[in-house]
């Protein structure tokens, strides 16, 4: 049977966790909310990892890591960018720009970091590609994914808790009467705290702000502890009560049926 | 014959079972299940796994069901489904267990987002020592103050009957502001 399914049914933290008890070799390939990923392993363990189109090549890392200056990067780019990550790596160690330590240690980052990226993506599909295997031109790291499962249901935990706390992104924010003076937010904070208007759902909140359903609902419920915000129903959004919730229409007969149920629940 | 309906809800061991009980003119139609889960049954032996289901006959073209909803959070299924055209809803929340409040909340969230109908909360079995005060609760429970917080004793008649009362109130006044 094929390894595939859906993130609602199947957390990240769970297939990390049967891929390593399993020990199995392919490529894990997630379909998130906005990007693909591709988490490759070998015999249960992390191999590489990719989100999307973004440049993780050795280069790349390590200059962010800063182990290679602005020019030494855009040097490397001009005269070997069709060098493959393993004979790059293995110039800059001969070169002696950088340690193989180093190299190991930022790739197993980006690998986990990247892995921890997919803890936020609840909505989505997966499959497992066996025939897959990790790309033979990138250095392949060799990660226990133990820690990773360790910090995966960490994350759950904290994912059910937000949903518990606020079920329904599709209800508004409004500010209590506490004033926001003297409050230490951050720059997420700020940006979700501009648009807060009874007239916005916390959807269109994330959606302006980039943020998935896990972002969006830490923030609310950050801004809802501290009592500067309620959670209301969005103005301006009309609502069609039920046809079903009374048998009439017409608005002075539903009247009298209410009052026909508070008589009779007065003489009980 | 025309019907209406009204939906209790809450945690799990809130009362809502014993809350319909009281008021409905027949045995109340209980799904009940005896609890596999040792927390769970450490609280009661038997919980409501689809729907509670009682009545009130007002005259012979009128009459109120009340629906109670499963407590846990795994038959939360049936919550929707329950909750379709209801007229107002009950949230239930039992005084004397405080770490169910968070789920009463959410519970509570839920159900706001369902439908814009009116609602009370009931602090439920204030008759017990050890329950909570109700302004500590409506701490907890974080309810807006316009929010209808009232105390409760499920397996009292007339403390139900005010529960009702005050939620066809909510109901009226709510009709009457909206047109």
């Amino acid at each position: 049977m094929a390894l595939r399914g859906n993130l609602r049914d199947f957390t990240i933290t769970q297939l990390l966790n049967l891929i390593n008890l399993a020990g199995k070799t392919g490529t894990l390939v997630v379909d998130g909310p906005t990007d693909q990923a591709h988490v490759a392993f070998l015999n249960g363990k992390l191999a590489f990892a990719r989100v999307g189109n973004e440049d993780n090549r050795l280069a790349t890392l390590l200059h962010r890591a800063n182990k290679l200056t602005a020019n030494q990067y855009r040097a490397l780019v001009e005269r070997a960018g069709a060098m493959t990550d393993k004979e790059l790596g293995l110039l800059l160690i001969n070169a002696g720009y950088v340690s193989q330590e180093d190299i190991l240690i930022n790739l197993q980052e980006h690998c986990s970091e990247t892995v921890r990226r997919l803890y936020t993506w609840v909505e989505g599909s997966f499959r497992f590609e066996a025939d897959l295997l990790p790309p033979e031109d990138r250095i392949n790291v060799r990660l226990d994914l133990e820690n990773l499962i360790i910090e995966g249901s960490r994350h759950l935990r904290e994912w059910e808790q937000l949903q518990d706390e606020i079920p329904s992104l599709d209800m508004a924010l409004k500010f209590t009467d506490r004033p926001l003076q003297n409050v230490n937010l951050n720059v997420e904070e700020w940006r979700v705290v501009s648009y807060i208007n009874p007239k916005n759902t916390m959807k269109q909140i994330a959606g302006a702000n980039k943020m998935n359903d896990l972002e969006i609902r830490r923030i609310v419920y950050g801004l809802l502890q501290a009592g500067l915000v309620d959670i209301v129903r969005p103005e301006g959004v009309t609502v069609t009560p039920s046809p079903k919730m009374f048998p009439t229409r017409d608005k002075e007969e539903q009247k009298s049926l209410v009052n026909k149920l508070i008589g009779r629940i007065r003489s009980l | 014959m025309q019907t209406v309906k009204m939906v209790v809800t809450g945690p799990f061991s809130a009362g809502k079972t014993q809350f319909i009980q009281s008021v409905s003119e027949i045995d109340v139609v209980a799904t009940e299940r005896k609890i596999s889960s040792n927390e769970e049954r450490s609280v009661k032996d038997a919980t409501t796994v689809a729907m509670d289901f009682g009545r009130i006959t007002v005259d012979e073209d009128l009459v109120l069901y009340l629906f109670g909803t499963p407590g846990q959070k795994r038959f939360d299924f049936m919550w929707e489904i329950l909750s379709e055209g209801m007229l107002g809803f009950i949230v239930m929340v039992d005084s004397t267990r405080p770490e169910t409040f968070r789920e009463a909340r959410s519970i509570l969230e839920t159900f706001r987002a369902y439908a814009p109908t009116p609602y009370v909360v009931v602090a439920n079995k204030q008759d017990m020592k050890d329950a909570w005060e109700l302004e500590d609760m409506r701490h907890a429970l974080r309810l807006d103050p316009k929010v209808k917080f009232l105390s409760c004793v499920s397996t009292k008649r007339d403390s139900v009957k005010t529960i009702l009362l005050e939620l066809l109130y909510s109901i009226l006044e709510e009709m009457e502001t909206g047109g």
